[in-house]
């Protein structure tokens, strides 16, 4: 029989950290940002077919950065959650709070439980029923949650894009604003142009589903 | 008591994945109805009449208002037409807190799919999953307390609207102008069949609905005519390309008042 080699948590805990940071960093970066009416989503996905960005329940959006298929199943899981908190009690009692800590909860367990963590960042953004409150969630791949304000950006470069958009964000900025913000904000973060969006809003006067994609060149090319 | 699935999320599902009415059952809340012994024979539900017919491109359906018990009438204005989705709408006969039920299930299972695959079923698929669900109900049917519904939608493939009817059983059957449901059914469908016309418009197809249903609640005592002076009007969905439209009381009220000088 052999013996395992022992490891100290510490450095388990880091290299883990490490392994799914770098995996993180591959991918492209995703922003929301708060607009009068609702909140956009803006993702650079070269990708008309594979979606980062998807509706999670009436006035809940999702999106996710890093593997796909690790997202992925975090996004269906999601919606799962959502659609049984809505059916078994009331539509009333599903709410980003509740599913955002339900996914820092989950990655978390992954995180420490499995041995490779989930190579992902979740953003999840909510608006009230008149479109007038917003309220943003990042959960990261060791299950950290964080409640953010205006803007957030996930990814490997969602430092870079916090700054620019830190600079261009404007209280009761029009959808094409915010737009053209977080277009600005890739640009400079990324030093080039972009591949392709993938946009989509929560929009207070889309009716009981909030959740809308835009085409391509709806807002025009920023 | 539900078991709590994988972790805090839902992250494992019954294969295909995409059904919530599969993740209901696998988490152990879904409905568990065993099939009794010693049923009773299946008998049609009653006091209901429901009814859909196309238009050019599209299709309206529509039902009346009452609920019996027995002989008394139980409420004046229950809703028995509901938009399942954007572009289609069920509509139920049968024993009502189950249909509801029936109704409810149905219209979350269209959503998740959608939100799940990204991609609408089509129409037909719909049609064949509500049938699944009736089918499920049978043990529930075979106490007397059966759910039949009638399905309309949009199916933008074939740009047209579709009607289908079911039987107890989770029979389906597509009709191909108009189909009906619930005790005064009969007298719905023998007035459509002398007054359906192929080229009909939108409006056409509302007034037409009304008077089969006003035609109906005149013989079945188990149907509720419009009542003008309470204000109890039928309830009518429209469906076409632009998607499901719960047409509004206004315009309702004027063609129920037509029906009604008309009647004799």
């Amino acid at each position: 029989m052999t013996i395992p080699f022992y490891v100290a948590p510490e450095q388990l805990v880091r290299d883990k950290a490490e392994f799914a940071r770098k995996g993180i960093a591959r991918g492209r970066s995703i922003v929301a940002v708060d607009f009068a009416e609702g909140v956009l989503l803006l993702a650079e996905n070269p990708s008309k077919a594979l979606h980062k960005i998807s509706e999670v329940y009436d006035r809940i959006a999702f999106a996710g950065v890093g593997k796909y298929n690790e997202f992925e199943t975090l996004r269906k899981a999601g919606i799962r959650q959502a659609d049984l908190m809505g059916y078994l009690y009331s539509r009333d009692d599903v709410t980003a709070m509740g599913l955002a800590t339900a996914f820092a909860q989950t990655l978390g367990m992954i995180f420490t439980r499995d041995p490779k963590p989930y190579e992902v960042e979740i953003l999840l953004a909510e608006i009230s029923e008149d479109g007038a409150e917003h309220r943003l969630f990042r959960v990261s791949y060791d299950g950290t949650l964080y409640d953010e304000r205006r803007y957030v950006a996930i990814g490997g470069k969602a430092e870079q894009l916090v700054e620019v958009l830190a600079e261009l964000w404007s209280e009761g900025m029009s959808l094409q604003e915010a737009f053209n913000a977080g277009v600005e904000a890739f640009r400079r973060a990324e030093g080039r142009e972009s591949e392709g969006w993938e946009v989509a809003i929560l929009d207070g006067g889309n009716g009981r589903r909030a959740f809308r994609r835009l085409a391509p060149g709806e807002l025009g090319d920023g | 008591m539900i078991e709590k699935p994988y972790g805090p999320l839902p992250l494992d599902a019954p294969i295909p994945g995409s059904s919530f009415t599969d993740l209901l059952q696998f988490i152990g809340a879904g409905p568990a109805v065993p099939i009794p012994t010693g049923s009773s024979p299946i008998s049609a539900p009653e006091g209901t009449t429901v009814l859909a017919l196309r238009f050019v491109g599209g299709v309206v359906i529509a039902g009346d208002r009452r609920a019996t018990e027995g002989h008394l009438v139980a409420h004046r204005r229950v809703k028995k037409v509901f938009p399942a989705d954007n572009y289609s709408a069920v509509a139920i006969a049968g024993t009502a807190g189950l249909a509801m039920d029936m109704v409810k299930l149905f219209q979350v299972e269209l959503e998740h799919y959608e939100k799940i695959e990204g991609i609408r079923l089509s129409l037909e698929g719909k049609a064949s999953f509500l049938a699944r669900l009736v089918r499920n109900h049978l043990p529930m049917a075979l106490q007397g307390l059966g759910v039949v519904p009638l399905f309309a939608g949009y199916d933008d493939k074939e740009a047209r609207g579709r009607v289908y009817s079911y039987d107890l059983v989770g029979g389906r059957y597509e009709e191909t102008d108009f189909g009906s449901t619930g005790s005064g059914s009969r007298l719905a469908k023998s007035f459509l069949r002398t007054a359906y016309e192929d080229d009909m418009s939108p409006e056409d197809a509302m007034a037409t609905a009304i008077n089969a249903l006003v035609a109906a609640s005149s013989e079945d005592t188990g149907t509720g005519g419009p009542d003008l002076r309470r204000g109890i009007l039928p309830n009518v969905v429209r469906i076409d390309a632009g998607g499901v439209v719960e047409v509004a009381d206004e315009t309702i009220f004027p063609l129920a008042e037509h029906a009604m000088d008309n009647v004799r």
